[in-house]
This record gives structure tokens, C-alpha cells and sequence, in this order.
């Protein structure tokens, strides 16, 4: 379980400080599938980096499964990193090392070396996520929804406990959008793994998510089940980000 | 006016040692300056602001350093520093007095360069080996320094011409080369011929090294869908 409380981040600019995270509390129970969405500039990608701490919090707590996490250092940062896969919209793939190394990251980073076991386990991963035949191949060699499918596989390499997918399907086109969403929703259905989805999309929060966040200007305006956010939203954010106020008035 | 097999006979030894001298000078010191500056332009990128290791006030101090060797111009670094490299390699002058002076003015370049190729490498594929919990050694030379290999291996070339054009101030301290060999013969003594082929054998070396790298660069780089 994941419990944010009160967490703020503030970042000093030129302009006077500017809040992208202002108080925001979520609870995101095991086994869910937990979207955050919101208009870009919302925060929500801060929330998600700040969950990962690739971002430090100005202010508040992260308790996941009983431990603050926040100001979590060196080995125990590292350890944490690994039971919480990230993907990200940009895929963020090594494009000098083949499909399957990529995928054998996770273990060269938490072992110092990488096993025939692993490579093994690693093209499981690579046929789960139908990418198998192209354990050879380079990154730049394959499409968009491919690399990203691939991701996916190194995020599992961790064995993680939470899955935070940053955007995942932003830069995708619709058919590989449904790919990598299903995959995602086998993945949690098969495994109970926990992930949160951040999105602008409300397509991809009806479509995978059971519960959802919505963040505007860095605060949370509004949550609940998917079913009730979509058929009663209550704040204009959510109306706007489900199509339902007259865009030409 | 020589013919080209009385060119030869009367200078084709001379030339042929200055090749090899210049080649000692320029890779002898280039090898040692990889080793050192691939290290501080690590360093550089780690400690830079936003990066992986934020630490401004070393990053400011080895910045700064790096910056007073850069703005050196050669011939006067060598100069400068005669009694150091006296110290250090027991003469100032020959193969090995150039050895110091080349290092101290390219380590430097190459740092700058390293950081350079480092900090092309995509942030989004840093970060996800961030996410993955690796270590900072091991994103170091797991994933940076593979990811860079290729923008790299393209400074060596431009690393290696430019040490190429200091080894022929370097051969005024007596180490010999072929920069030494255009000017004494060229300059002094009017034989344009010697200078000519000296002018022409260093223009060889900087296609091959180019020509080299590029291939390596190529080779290296798994960027491109096409191959």
C-alpha cells in the first residue's frame, strides 16, 4: 500500500516559488490499478517522480507498506527502487545494448552481473510482453509501442511490487496503446502487482484503471472509483478532462 | 630539382623517423590523457548541477582548473613547466620531456569532451536506470559510458589531429617529429621539398585517424535502424 500524505514540492524559480505538488493525499491500496490524471502541468508527473524519489518531496510522506520513504539513501534507496519499476513515455531503453540486455538491466543493477538464470527469466519477460523474437535486435530498430512493450519487461526484470508508468502510452499510437494497456491490466490481473498510471487520458483510465486521482495546479480535486469520477464528476477539472463542458463556450 | 627515387635515398630516413617520432608523441601522451581526463570528465558530468552527483563547489573548482590548463597556449604550457617535467620524467627535453606538457594540455580537452558525449546521452535513459536502483559506478559504466562509446570514439579523432598540431611545436624542444623536420629544413635551410613531404605524411596521418574513427564510430552505434 501506498500512502501519500500532505506531500508538497515546491521549486524555487526566478518567477517566486512555484508549487507543483501543494498537499496532495492518496492512498493507493495493493493490487489496484490507480490512475492520476490531470491537464499537463497538473503535478501528476511530479507525484509520480517524487513516489520514485527521482524527485525529493519538499514536504510531507510517502509510507509505502508501513515505511516513510522519503529521505531513503544509498543502498536502501536502491533497494526501494527496485520493488517500485517505473516506465516511463520517453521509454527510456539503452540504444547501444540489444533488446535482451536492456531487459537484464535490473539485474546487472542489483547483482553486479548478470546470470544464464536471468537471461532465462529475462526471455519469459520478453515473451510475455510478445517481444521475444527481438531479444537481438537494438531499440532503435523497433516502433514505438515495441520499445515500450520492451520496457515493460525490464520494469518486470525487478520483480517489483509497484509498477509507476509515467505517461506510458502518451507517445503511442492508438493499437499500440491497447497492446501495451492489456498487457499491463494481464499483468496485474496474473500477478496482483500494483501500478499507477499517470495519464492525461481518460481512454486509459476507463480502460485499465479501478480507481483514479484528479490533480489540477498541484492540488487533488477530486477521487474515487472510476465508475463514479465518470458518471458524476463533480469539478470542472474532471468534466474538462472528460469532454463534457462546451469547448467552444 | 631531386628525382623521387634521389628524394628518397637522400631523405626517405629522416622523414621515416619523424613519423615515427610523431606518432610516439602523439599517442604515447594521448593514451595517458584518456586515462586521466575520461576520469575528470566523469567527474565533471556527475558533479554538474540536476546530474547524478550534484556537488557545485567541486564541480566549480575542477571547471575552473580544467579552464586555466585549456587557456594555455602550448608553447608556452611546455615552457612554463620545464622544471616539472624535469622533476618528473628526469629531462625536459627528447620524447619523454614532451610527455608532461602534452598530458597537462590534453587531459583537460579530453574531459571537456567526455562531459560533451556524456551529457548527450538521452536524460530519459538515464533516469530509467536510475528507477531500476542501479548504483551511480554502475549507470557510470554500464550505461553512460556505453551509451556515449560512440560520440567518443568521434573526439578520439578530433583529440588525436589536435595533439597532432602541439607534437609540432613539441619537436622545437628537441623531440624530434615531423612538424620539427617541415620547420628546421623548411624554414631555416629553404629545402621545400623535406617540407613539402613532412607537410604531406602529416596530412596522411589526420585522414587515417579520421577515417578511423569514423569507421569505429560506425560500427559502434546501434542509434540507427540502418546498418
Amino acid at each position: 500500500m501506498i500512502q501519500i500524505k500532505h506531500l508538497s514540492k515546491v521549486y524555487d524559480g526566478a518567477a517566486g516559488a512555484a508549487h507543483a505538488l501543494d498537499d496532495v493525499s492518496i492512498t493507493i491500496a495493493d493490487g489496484d490499478i490507480f490512475g492520476i490524471i490531470g491537464m499537463s502541468g497538473a503535478g501528476k508527473s511530479t507525484l509520480v517522480r517524487c513516489i520514485n524519489l527521482l524527485e525529493q518531496p519538499t514536504s510531507g510522506e510517502i509510507v509505502v507498506d508501513g515505511q516513510n520513504i522519503v529521505g531513503l539513501k544509498g543502498a536502501a534507496l536502491r533497494a526501494y527502487r527496485r520493488r517500485m519499476a517505473m516506465i516511463f513515455q520517453g521509454f527510456g531503453l539503452l540504444s547501444q545494448k540489444t533488446v535482451l540486455q536492456n531487459v537484464c538491466f535490473p539485474f546487472l543493477a542489483a547483482n553486479g552481473k548478470v546470470t544464464d538464470e536471468n537471461r532465462s527469466h529475462a526471455l519469459e519477460l520478453l515473451d510475455l510482453v510478445g517481444m521475444a523474437e527481438k531479444a537481438a535486435s537494438y531499440p532503435a530498430q523497433l516502433s514505438g509501442g515495441q520499445q515500450q512493450r520492451v520496457a515493460i519487461a525490464r520494469a518486470l526484470a525487478c520483480d517489483p511490487e509497484y509498477i509507476l508508468c509515467d505517461e506510458a502510452t502518451s507517445a503511442l499510437d492508438p493499437a499500440s496503446t491497447n497492446t501495451v494497456l492489456k498487457i499491463l491490466r494481464d499483468i496485474n490481473r496474473d500477478t496482483g502487482v500494483t501500478i499507477a498510471v499517470i495519464t492525461h487520458s481518460m481512454d486509459v483510465v476507463e480502460k485499465i484503471c479501478k480507481n483514479v486521482a484528479v490533480l489540477e495546479h498541484g492540488r487533488l480535486v477530486e477521487q474515487g472509483s472510476v465508475a463514479e469520477v465518470f458518471s458524476d464528476p463533480k469539478t470542472h477539472a474532471a468534466k474538462v478532462l472528460l469532454g463534457r463542458v462546451d469547448w467552444d463556450a | 630539382m631531386l628525382s623521387f627515387s634521389e628524394f628518397v635515398a637522400e631523405y626517405g630516413q629522416l622523414l621515416f623517423e619523424g613519423t615515427f617520432e610523431t606518432l610516439l608523441m602523439l599517442l604515447i601522451p594521448t593514451a595517458i590523457s584518456y586515462a586521466l581526463g575520461t576520469a575528470l570528465g566523469v567527474v565533471l558530468y556527475l558533479t554538474a548541477p540536476g546530474s547524478l552527483r550534484p556537488a557545485p563547489v567541486l564541480n566549480a573548482v575542477l571547471g575552473w582548473i580544467v579552464n586555466i590548463f585549456r587557456s594555455f597556449p602550448f608553447i608556452v604550457l611546455m615552457v612554463s613547466i620545464i622544471p616539472l617535467t624535469r622533476l618528473i620524467m628526469g629531462t625536459g627535453t627528447g620524447l619523454l620531456g614532451t610527455i608532461p606538457p602534452l598530458v597537462l594540455t590534453t587531459a583537460p580537452f579530453i574531459a571537456r569532451m567526455v562531459e560533451q558525449s556524456l551529457a548527450e546521452v538521452p536524460r530519459a535513459s538515464v533516469e530509467a536506470v536510475e528507477a531500476c536502483g542501479a548504483s551511480t559506478p554502475r549507470i557510470v559504466f554500464s550505461a553512460l559510458l556505453p551509451e556515449a562509446l560512440p560520440s567518443i570514439t568521434r573526439g578520439v579523432a578530433v583529440t588525436l589531429i589536435a595533439v597532432l598540431g602541439y607534437t609540432a611545436i613539441a619537436g622545437a624542444v628537441g623531440a624530434g617529429g615531423l612538424g620539427d623536420i617541415a620547420i628546421r629544413y623548411g624554414y631555416y635551410r629553404y629545402e621545400q621539398e623535406v617540407m613539402i613531404a613532412a607537410v604531406v605524411i602529416i596530412v596522411v596521418i589526420v585522414q587515417v585517424i579520421q577515417t578511423v574513427c569514423d569507421v569505429i564510430a560506425r560500427k559502434v552505434d546501434h542509434r540507427t535502424a540502418r546498418k
